[in-house]
């Protein structure tokens, strides 16, 4: 039986195999892409970004919980850490928060390494989601890296994103920059059970009372990618507002509520057209990267080394721009 | 087999709680490029070996000093080889006494590292095994 087919059949170590020859983009691994693609789409990807130590990895534990407990649905966990940016390697450490899901056969949690991707995921994290989709996944959650400000690629993987916040993090001024906390579908915060919860959760929804519906614009590949504003009479069915929920993740405090809340995203998702969009913007994100590695690859493999360094040491002299070079190159 | 980093479990079983060794050896194992996936203290061998599955590592490393290695190590090569990954090397360290060595050895064990070890040793010999595993 060939890997494909057995992880089609949900076995285990064949799933595991594939996620290792995805994660290094072995050709094994692209050949099974292809041959499960047609089995993908019908995951829910719920997304789970925040700073370091806002208890991340806690939640994803109860929320894994929560789904096995009241919807009897197969669990995946994917949890990436930064790789560290001199030796490659990486301390990955958040199973030590899921310890309550070791032992049942219908959660699968891997760990995978940054390897130098800076939004926040690695590089083949679309593509591992895929393979936990095919494998029969009906629940993916993928917890970014401690994120900063500005680690918002999960917003365009996942159909529900969750930014988790703690009490005392910031200020109202936090609260209105742009970046991280734009991309929440729900803000959770978590260490409810800590003092200045009130403040937190004020300033936050502050915040989210100034949101109104805009045009949402992507940078993708130096292109604008706009999805325009809903129309403003239909304005309640077709917009999301941003619910705020608080959790203490440690204890469970807060999660059938938080659960609810994803639940209710998810109804929005399918009964506006948005979850049919989301997708969109996940294909159409990976395609455009493979299409631009592949064609980066392509023209390397045919030009000679020599006239690369050629080319190379005139913009080392400054005979010629680096942007003159390209013209110059593909002109 | 390895085309990316090197991937270790560094697991903690038993019950005694002292993990500063294995956090030594997995911030050794990191500057030394790999992937160390850190899974904290009191795992049963079911645990390990359902880790080392999901993971799919190259290299297990456990750290046992409550004595309890004759009993934890043979059940955790075992259920390894029912899960299909006899080829994953176990490395073992902490208190081991040397009439224990000789049979963990042949029961599998690749490498015992006891108080004094370098770490500079333990990466080369996870090194060379892997490159022997592909």
């Amino acid at each position: 039986m060939n890997l494909s087919q057995a992880l089609l059949n949900q076995d285990r170590l064949a799933l595991s195999r594939t996620l290792t020859h995805v994660e290094n983009n072995s050709e094994e691994g692209r050949k099974v892409l292809s041959e499960i693609f047609p089995y993908t789409g019908k995951a829910h990807l719920i997304g789970i970004t925040g700073a370091p130590g806002t208890g991340k990895s806690t939640l994803v534990n109860q929320l894994a919980l929560y789904y096995r407990r009241e919807k009897d649905h197969r669990v995946a966990v994917l949890a990436v850490d930064p790789s560290s940016p001199f030796t490659g390697g990486a301390v990955l450490g958040d199973r030590v928060r899921m310890r309550d899901l070791s032992g049942d056969p219908n959660v699968f949690i891997r760990s995978m390494a940054s390897r130098g991707s800076l939004g926040g995921l690695a590089q083949s994290t679309s593509a591992m989601v895929q393979v936990f989709d095919a494998a029969g996944f009906d629940i993916i959650l993928v917890e970014t890296v401690g994120a900063g400000q500005a680690e918002v690629d999960i917003a365009k993987l996942a159909y529900t994103t969750l930014v988790v916040e703690a009490p005392g993090l910031g200020d109202d001024i936090q609260a209105i920059k742009a970046g991280i906390l734009e991309i929440a579908d729900i803000l959770v915060i978590n260490k409810a059970d800590r003092p200045g919860v009130e403040n937190t959760e004020r300033a936050l929804k502050g915040m989210l009372e100034l949101a109104h519906p805009t045009p949402r614009v992507f940078q993708h590949h130096g292109r604008q990618m706009v999805v325009e504003a809903p129309e403003k009479d239909d304005e309640q069915e077709n917009f999301w507002f941003t619910e705020v929920k608080r959790t203490v993740a440690k204890d469970g405090t807060g999660i059938n509520e938080l659960g609810k809340a994803i639940e209710k995203h998810v109804r929005f998702l399918r009964e506006s057209n948005e979850w049919d969009k989301q997708t969109r913007i996940q294909l159409q994100s990976t395609f455009d990267s493979l299409l631009r590695e592949t064609l980066f690859a392509r023209f390397l493999d045919e030009l000679s080394q020599e006239a690369y360094e050629e080319i190379m040491s005139k913009i080392l002299k400054r005979e010629i721009s680096p942007w003159g070079a390209v013209e110059e190159l593909l002109g | 087999m390895v085309e990316g980093n090197i991937r270790v479990l560094v697991a903690k079983p038993g019950l005694d709680g002292h993990d500063r060794g294995a956090k030594v050896v997995a911030r050794a194992l990191r500057d030394a490029g790999m992937e160390v996936i850190y899974t904290g203290l009191r795992q049963t061998p079911e645990m390990i070996a359902e880790a080392a599955l999901q993971e799919d590592v190259d290299v297990v490393g456990i750290s046992i000093l409550s004595g309890a290695h004759m009993a934890l190590v043979p059940r955790i090569l075992e259920l390894m080889k029912t899960n299909g990954q006899e080829d994953v090397k176990l490395f073992l360290g902490g208190i081991i006494p040397d009439e224990d060595i000789v049979q963990l050895k042949e029961m599998g064990v690749s490498g015992i590292y006891g108080p004094g070890a370098s770490t500079e040793d333990i990466v080369a010999q996870i090194r060379k095994d892997v490159l022997k595993r592909a």
